[in-house]
C-alpha cells in the first residue's frame, strides 16, 4: 500500500517534470523558427556580449548539431544501408510527439589522439537517451547513432544510457535499447569497457524488475553483445544486423573458419540455429513497428498487473473446430498453432523464437484483453518431444512471464525427452531440468490443457497438477501415462505370447484421460470447443492469485 | 475392413453432442429450401440406407433420410473419419485407406459394409460408384435396393457410343461423330481428320470433364489421346476413348428428368451449365435465359424419349449441347443425381432424393408434367478450393482455419461437406461447398448470389470466390450472353482478379485506412492501467499513406464519432462503420453503399488485406513518417524463378520427361503432375539445360516444392 502511494505520488512529480520538459521539447522541434525570432530580439538585451555567441544562441547550435549527429553525409550513408539514423528509430518506435529526451548536451571527455578537438565532439555523443510512450505507456529507449563513430560506446555514452535505465528502475517501466555500434571506443581505453560493465550491471538488477528488450538494428559485436544477451528478448533485423563475440576476421585468423558475418551472426543464425535472438523483422521500419505491437503485451514492470487491452472477441466463444482437430491416430501430427491460434483473442498470436526448437511453440496472446503467455508442444515437429533447445527455450519463456505476472497457458502433447546420446552428451538432464524449474517455481496463474499425450517426466514437467497447476484440464483425447502402449507392453508383459492382446489392455487402461482425472490430476475433461470459455473464466477467478515461495537470496536454477 | 470402433458408451455421447448441432442446421435447410411436396410419412420405404460417397452429396441425402425418418450409414476413408457426412449419419464404416480407389471405389469393403449394418438400400450419390454397373449388379445380387436406375440403363447411358447409337434410335438429336472406339493415337489423328476438326476426344466411361480434351489439330490430337486415356484409366479404370465433332462456342443445357419403375417419366425443366473452366461446371443456372417454352419443351419430350427408350427409373440428366440458333444435340445421359440438382429442386419444389428413394421403393411418381412448375429463378455457384488465378483454378489444398456459410441471409442453400477445421485433402475433389440462391427473378437470385459470396468466410485455403462474384456481375452473364467458351473469351490472358475503377479504389483505399485507425485506437484502450498518459492521445486527424499494388496513395482522414471522412487521390470518402476487430466480416457503408468487405489479414506493420467485391487486395497502411523513412528500406529481391521449375500446386508427379544435362526448349513438357484427378503438364519457360531433377515418378509434392532446376 505504502508503495502505492509513493508510486502515485512520484507520478505526480513525474508529470510535473514531464511539463518542464515538454517546453523544451517544444523549443527543439521549432528550433529553427525560434533561433530566427531570438537572433531579432538579441540587440534589444544588452546583456549578451556581441563577439561571443551567446548561451542561448549556444544552445540551439548544440541542440541543432545533436539532431544531426554525424552530419547529413553520414546520414545519407546510414539511409543507404538500407537503416534508419537513431533519431529516426526512435520517431517511429515512440508516438508522436512523446519523444523526452536527455543528456543531449553530453560529449565525451577523452582528450586522447585528437579526440578533445571541437571537430571530434558531438552534443549527445554516439547515443540518443530519452522517455516517450508507446500507445500512451511508459518507455525508456536509448538509441545508438552509428552516424557518430559508428555508434562505438564511450563513457559518456554508457553513462547516459545507465541514467535512463536507473529511472526507468526507479518508476517502473521498460526499457528498449535499440543498438548499432561498431563495439568499444577504442580511444577511451578502459573508460570505455568500464562503461559496458556499467550497464550490463543495471541490465541485471533490471532483470525481472523492469521488462528489458534489444532490437539489434547494426553490428553489435565484442563485450557489447552482452548487454542484448542479458535483456529479456533479442531481436533483430535482417541483412542489416550482426551478433558475435568475435568477427570473422578474427575467426579466420584463430579457426581457419572461412565464414560471412551474416553466416557468423546475422538474424538467420540466431534467429534457428544458436537461439541468440528471439525474433528477426525484414527491415528496420517493419522491426519498430512490431515492437510496438510487442510492447502492447508486456505489462510495465513487476509491479504492473498484465495489461488487458479491449477485446472485440467474446470471451465465451465457442470454437468447434477443436472438437475434431486431434487426429484419431495417436502417431499422426497436427498443428499446435491452429488450436493456440483458434483459442486466443482474434487469432493475434505474437510467437517468440517461431524458428527455433519448433518443437516447443511459445509466445503472447491475449485472453478476453488480457496479456496471457502460451507454452505448447508441437506435434508436428519431432513429435512435439521435449530436447535441449525445447526446453530452455520453454523455460526462458516461463520465467519472463513469472516475472511480470503474465498467466501461462500451457498446451500438453509430449511424447517424451528425445532420448539418444547427442541429447544425453549435451546435458539434456541439466537443460530439462530448467523447463522443469520455471514451472514449478512460477506463482503466476497456470492452466495447463492436455490435448492428447503426456508421458512420462515430460507429464510432470508441463505445467502438471505437481507442479502448482491451478487448473489442469484433458481433452477426452488425453493419454496421461508413464510410456506409449507399445513400450510399455514390452516391459510390463515381458515373454507373453499375445503382445497384441496386452497392448489393448494398456490402451484401454492407460490411453486415455480417466487415470489422471480419477486422480484428481486434471480437474476436468471437457469438450475441446469450450476451451476458451473456460481459460477465459478461470482466468478472472485467478486475477487475484496470492502464492508465496519460501524466502530466499535467489533461487539456483540449474544453469 | 474395420467397423467404426468406439464404445458404445462414448459414441453414444459423441452423437448426441454432433446430433444437436446438426438438427438446427438441417432445419435451417429444410425451411429455406421450401419443398413444395410434403413428405408423407406413412408412404413405407426403406428402414436404413447407406451413403456410398462423401462429402456434400452424403450429407445432401443424409438430410433427406433424416427428414424421411430413415436411418442412415455413412462409409468413410481413414482421413474421414471425422467428416461431417460420418459423424452426420447413424452409423458410419470405415471402408478403408484415403485413395479413391482403396476406400469409396472399393467395393468388397462397401458391401461388406452394406452386410454388417443391414443397409437396405444403397445411395450412391455422384461420381464414384454412382454410374458403375458393376456395383448395381452386385447390391442386386445381394437383394439391396440400388437408388438410381437399373443396371441396363446405366450400361446403356454409362457407354458414350452405345448411349449415341440409342439416342438416335429414338430420335433424338446427336452429334455427328466417330461411333466406336479409338484405339491408338494415330487411329485418333485419322478419325479426327474425317470428322474434321475441331474435335473432342472423350472418355468413354468419363463424365464431369474428366477425360476429355479440344483438339483444333494433329498434334494435339495425339498429346489430348495420351492424356486423356491416362486420365480416363486412373478415374474409371478404362481407357476407351471416342472422338466427335466439337461445336465450337456452343451453350451446354441440360434437363433432368425423373422416371419410375412402371414406365412414367417427366422433365423437370432445363439447368443452364454453360459457365465451365476445362469443361467443368461453374455457375449453374435454372431455369436458362436462352430457351423460349417450344424449344424447351421439344428438348423436355425428347430427353424423356430417350429415358423410355432405356426404360429408366430414378433422376436422370439428358445433357445438350445448344448451338446459337437454338439447335440442340443430344450430349450424354448422366444416370445419377447431378451436382447442380438443387437449383432445379428450388424453382420446382420437388427434394429429388425423396423422389429417387420412393421411386427405388417401387412407387409411382406423384406428379404430372403439367404440375412441373418453374417457381423463380435459381442460381448455383460452385465454390472450390482452387486458385481462380492460374487457369481458372487450380486445386489448392489446406485446413479451414476459418469457415462460415451466408445462411444468415434469406433464399441461400449451402451445400456442403465440411466445416471450420476441416481439411481439404489432395485425395478427393476439392469443391468447398455449392452455393445457391434463388429469388422471384434472375436479378433478384443474382442480387443475393453477390451479397451471399461477400459473406462467405473461407480462410486456410485459397477459394474461387474472386472468379464467381466477377462471373455473376459481368454484364455479359447478366445479360444471358454466354457459353461455354465464356471464361476465355472474356478473360482471354487469364483472370486477373476485379479490376478497380477509380471511384472504387478510393472506397477501397478508404475503408483499409479506416480499419487501420480502428486498429490503432482500440491499441490504446488498455483497462485499468493507471499509468496510461493522462494526456488524451485520442486524436481525430491522421495524415496516412495507403500502399497498393504498385501505387502509394497519400491520405488525409477526420473520425467524428464513427465516420471516417477520407480524403484520397482528389475525392472524398465516406467510410461508417461499426467496427468488430475480431470479425472476418466487415459490414461497413462506403458513401452511402452498403457493403460487406473482409479481413483477410492485418499485421503489426501496417499490412492489410481486404476481400473487396469479391477480390482480394493487398494494403499496406503507413503513418505519413513512418512512410517516409519506409523510402529508405531496400527492395529484397525475390530468387529468379525463370530457371526454377516449382509445383503449382499440391498433387502427384506421374511422369517426369527430363533428366539433368538434357536440353529443353521452351515449352517442352517437363513433368506431369496429378492433382485432384487432373493431370497437368508443366512445360519449361525458357530454352535451357537441366541442371538438376528434384521429383520421380509417384512422388507427392506441396505447392511450391522446387520440381527441376534448369542452367
Amino acid at each position: 500500500m505504502a508503495a502505492f502511494t509513493v508510486a502515485r505520488s512520484s507520478c505526480r512529480l513525474l508529470s510535473g517534470l514531464r511539463t518542464s520538459f515538454r517546453g523544451l521539447a517544444q523549443v527543439k522541434h521549432g528550433a529553427a523558427a525560434a533561433s530566427v525570432q531570438q537572433s531579432r530580439l538579441r540587440p534589444d538585451r544588452r546583456w549578451y556580449s556581441a563577439g561571443h555567441p551567446s548561451v542561448r544562441e549556444r544552445i540551439e547550435q548544440k541542440r541543432e548539431a545533436a539532431l544531426v549527429g554525424g552530419g547529413q553525409a553520414r546520414i545519407d550513408a546510414q539511409h543507404k544501408r538500407g537503416k534508419l539514423t537513431a533519431r529516426e528509430r526512435v520517431a517511429l518506435l515512440l508516438d508522436p510527439d512523446s519523444f523526452v529526451e536527455t543528456d543531449m548536451f553530453v560529449e565525451h571527455r577523452c582528450s586522447d589522439f585528437g579526440m578533445e578537438q571541437d571537430r571530434n565532439k558531438f552534443p549527445g555523443d554516439s547515443v540518443v537517451t530519452g522517455r516517450g510512450r508507446i500507445n500512451g505507456r511508459l518507455v525508456y529507449v536509448f538509441s545508438q547513432d552509428f552516424t557518430v563513430f559508428g555508434g562505438s560506446l564511450s563513457g559518456a555514452h554508457a553513462q547516459k544510457i545507465c541514467k535512463i535505465m536507473d529511472q526507468a528502475m526507479m518508476v517502473g517501466a521498460p526499457v528498449i535499447g535499440l543498438n548499432d555500434s561498431g563495439g568499444a571506443r577504442i580511444q577511451e581505453g578502459v573508460e570505455s569497457l568500464a562503461g559496458y560493465a556499467d550497464i550490463f550491471l543495471r541490465n541485471v538488477l533490471a532483470s525481472g524488475v523492469v521488462p528489458q528488450i534489444s532490437l539489434v538494428m547494426g553490428p553489435c559485436a565484442g563485450g557489447a553483445v552482452y548487454s542484448p544477451a542479458l535483456t529479456d528478448f533479442t531481436f533483430m533485423v535482417k541483412d542489416t544486423s550482426y551478433l558475435f563475440i568475435t568477427g570473422p576476421d578474427v575467426v579466420k585468423s584463430v579457426t581457419n573458419e572461412d565464414v560471412t558475418q551474416e553466416e557468423l551472426g546475422g538474424a538467420k543464425t540466431h534467429t534457428t540455429v544458436s537461439g541468440v535472438a528471439h525474433h528477426a523483422f525484414e527491415n528496420d521500419v517493419e522491426a519498430l513497428l512490431n515492437l510496438r505491437e510487442f510492447f502492447n503485451f508486456l505489462p510495465l514492470s513487476n509491479k504492473d498487473p498484465a495489461p488487458i487491452r479491449e477485446c472485440h472477441d467474446p470471451s465465451d466463444r465457442l470454437v468447434p473446430s477443436l472438437d475434431h482437430i486431434v487426429p484419431f491416430e495417436t502417431t499422426k501430427a497436427y498443428d499446435m498453432l491452429d488450436i493456440i491460434q483458434a483459442i486466443v483473442d482474434e487469432r493475434d498470436f505474437f510467437e517468440i523464437m517461431p524458428n527455433y526448437a519448433k518443437n516447443i511453440v511459445v509466445g503472447f496472446a491475449r485472453m478476453n484483453g488480457r496479456t496471457v503467455g502460451i507454452v505448447g508442444n508441437q506435434p508436428k515437429v519431432a513429435s512435439g518431444c521435449l530436447d535441449i533447445n525445447s526446453s530452455v527455450k520453454g523455460a526462458r519463456f516461463v520465467r519472463f512471464c513469472d516475472a511480470f505476472n503474465i498467466p501461462i497457458i500451457t498446451f500438453v502433447d509430449v511424447p517424451g525427452f528425445l532420448p539418444g546420446t547427442a541429447q544425453e552428451y549435451g546435458g539434456i538432464i541439466r537443460h530439462g531440468a530448467k523447463l522443469l524449474f520455471a514451472f514449478a517455481e512460477a506463482t503466476v496463474p497456470k492452466i495447463t490443457i492436455i490435448t492428447r499425450k503426456a508421458y512420462g517426466g515430460a507429464y510432470d514437467v508441463m505445467s502438471s497438477k505437481h507442479l502448482r497447476g491451478d487448473v489442469n484440464y484433458a481433452w477426452p483425447t488425453a493419454e496421461v501415462a508413464v510410456m506409449g502402449a507399445k513400450g510399455a507392453v514390452q516391459i510390463i508383459f515381458r515373454g507373453k505370447e499375445n503382445q497384441a492382446e496386452a497392448e489393448a489392455e494398456y490402451v484401454e487402461k492407460f490411453a486415455n484421460p480417466f487415470p489422471a482425472a480419477v486422480r484428481g490430476f486434471v480437474d476436468d475433461i471437457i469438450e475441446p470447443s469450450t476451451t476458451r470459455r473456460k481459460i477465459c473464466r478461470d482466468l478472472e477467478v485467478l486475477a487475484s492469485k496470492k502464492q508465496v515461495n519460501p524466502w530466499k537470496k535467489h533461487a539456483n536454477i540449474p544453469l | 475392413m474395420a467397423v467404426h470402433s468406439l464404445s458404445p458408451s462414448l459414441s453414444r455421447l459423441l452423437f448426441a453432442v454432433k446430433y444437436g448441432s446438426f438438427q438446427s442446421r438441417c432445419c435451417t435447410l429444410h425451411s429455406k429450401t421450401q419443398y413444395s411436396t410434403v413428405y408423407n410419412p406413412s408412404e413405407k420405404t426403406f428402414d436404413k440406407i447407406l451413403i456410398a460417397n462423401r462429402g456434400e452429396i452424403a450429407c445432401r441425402v443424409i438430410k433427406t433420410c433424416k427428414k424421411m425418418g430413415i436411418k442412415t450409414v455413412a462409409v468413410h476413408s481413414d482421413v474421414d473419419s471425422s467428416a461431417v457426412h460420418t459423424k452426420m449419419a447413424d452409423e458410419a464404416v470405415c471402408v478403408g485407406p484415403a485413395p479413391t480407389n482403396k476406400s469409396y471405389l472399393n467395393m468388397d469393403a462397401i458391401m461388406e459394409a452394406i452386410r454388417a449394418t443391414g443397409a437396405q438400400a444403397v445411395h450412391p450419390g455422384y461420381g464414384f460408384l454412382s454410374e458403375n454397373k458393376e456395383f448395381a449388379k452386385r447390391l442386386e445380387a445381394e437383394g439391396v435396393a440400388f437408388i438410381g436406375p437399373d443396371t441396363h440403363a446405366i450400361q446403356a447411358m454409362g457407354d458414350k457410343i452405345e448411349s449415341k447409337l440409342i439416342a438416335k434410335a429414338a430420335n433424338v438429336s446427336t452429334i455427328p461423330g466417330f461411333d466406336g472406339v479409338v484405339k491408338t493415337a494415330e487411329e485418333a489423328v485419322k478419325i479426327s481428320q474425317e470428322i474434321g476438326y475441331p474435335v473432342m476426344i472423350k472418355a468413354s466411361a468419363g463424365g464431369g470433364g474428366k477425360g476429355m480434351r479440344i483438339s483444333w489439330n494433329d498434334e494435339e490430337t495425339r498429346e489430348g489421346f495420351r492424356f486423356s486415356s491416362q486420365e480416363a484409366a486412373s478415374s474409371f479404370g478404362d481407357d476407351r476413348l471416342l472422338i466427335e465433332k466439337y461445336i465450337d462456342n456452343p451453350r451446354h443445357i441440360e434437363i433432368q428428368v425423373l422416371a419410375d419403375k412402371h414406365g412414367n417419366a417427366l422433365w423437370l425443366n432445363e439447368r443452364e451449365c454453360s459457365i465451365q473452366r476445362r469443361n467443368q461446371k461453374v455457375v449453374e443456372e435454372a431455369p436458362s435465359t436462352f430457351l423460349d417454352p417450344v424449344t424447351r419443351r421439344a428438348m423436355g419430350e425428347q430427353a424423356v424419349q430417350l429415358a423410355k427408350a432405356v426404360q429408366y427409373s430414378s433422376a436422370g440428366t439428358v445433357e445438350f449441347l445448344v448451338d446459337s440458333k437454338k439447335n440442340f444435340f443430344f450430349l450424354e445421359m448422366n444416370t445419377r443425381l447431378q451436382v447442380e440438382h438443387p437449383i432445379t429442386e428450388c424453382i420446382t419444389g420437388l427434394d429429388l432424393v425423396e423422389q429417387m428413394i420412393r421411386v427405388a421403393k417401387g412407387y409411382q411418381l406423384q406428379h404430372k408434367q403439367e404440375d412441373i412448375p418453374i417457381n423463380g429463378w435459381a442460381v448455383e455457384s460452385r465454390v472450390y478450393a482452387e486458385d481462380p488465378y492460374k487457369s481458372f483454378g487450380l486445386p489448392s489444398i489446406g485446413r479451414l482455419s476459418q469457415y462460415q456459410e451466408p445462411l444468415n441471409l434469406s433464399n441461400v442453400r449451402v451445400d456442403s461437406g465440411i466445416q471450420e477445421g476441416s481439411d481439404i485433402s489432395i485425395y478427393y475433389d476439392p469443391m468447398i461447398s455449392k452455393l445457391v440462391t434463388y429469388g422471384a427473378t434472375r436479378a433478384e437470385a443474382l442480387a443475393k448470389m453477390e451479397d451471399a459470396l461477400d459473406n462467405y468466410v473461407i480462410r486456410g485455403v485459397t477459394h474461387n470466390i474472386p472468379l464467381l462474384r466477377e462471373i455473376i456481375t459481368h454484364p455479359k452473364f447478366i445479360s444471358g450472353d454466354i457459353s461455354t467458351n465464356f471464361l476465355p473469351e472474356v478473360y482471354p490472358d487469364g483472370f486477373k482478379g476485379h479490376q478497380l475503377e477509380v471511384d472504387k479504389r478510393r472506397e477501397l483505399l478508404a475503408s483499409a485506412a479506416a480499419l487501420y485507425i480502428t486498429a490503432q485506437l482500440r491499441s490504446q484502450k488498455v483497462l485499468g492501467d493507471l499509468r496510461v498518459s493522462s494526456t488524451p492521445v485520442e486524436c481525430n486527424h491522421w495524415e496516412l499513406c495507403v500502399e497498393l499494388g504498385e501505387g502509394l496513395h497519400a491520405m488525409e482522414v477526420t473520425k467524428s464519432g464513427n465516420v471516417y471522412t477520407v480524403e484520397v487521390d482528389g475525392g472524398t470518402v465516406e467510410v461508417i462503420g461499426e467496427w468488430n476487430l475480431a470479425s472476418p466480416l466487415l459490414p461497413i457503408t462506403i458513401n452511402g453503399t452498403h457493403r460487406m468487405l473482409q479481413c483477410l489479414s492485418r499485421d503489426a506493420s501496417g499490412r492489410i488485406v481486404l476481400q473487396y467485391l469479391g477480390t482480394s487486395f493487398q494494403l499496406r497502411v503507413l503513418s505519413k513518417l513512418a512512410a517516409e523513412l519506409n523510402s529508405f528500406m531496400p527492395e529484397k529481391v525475390p530468387e529468379d524463378t525463370s530457371s526454377i521449375l516449382r509445383s503449382p500446386m499440391p498433387g502427384t508427379i506421374v511422369s517426369v520427361s527430363v533428366k539433368p544435362g538434357d536440353t529443353v526448349a521452351e515449352g517442352q513438357e517437363i513433368c506431369v503432375i496429378e492433382a485432384m484427378k487432373m493431370q497437368n503438364s508443366l512445360t519449361a519457360v525458357k530454352q535451357a539445360k537441366v541442371k538438376s531433377v528434384h521429383c520421380k515418378p509417384g512422388e507427392t509434392v506441396g505447392e511450391g516444392d522446387l520440381l527441376v532446376e534448369l542452367e
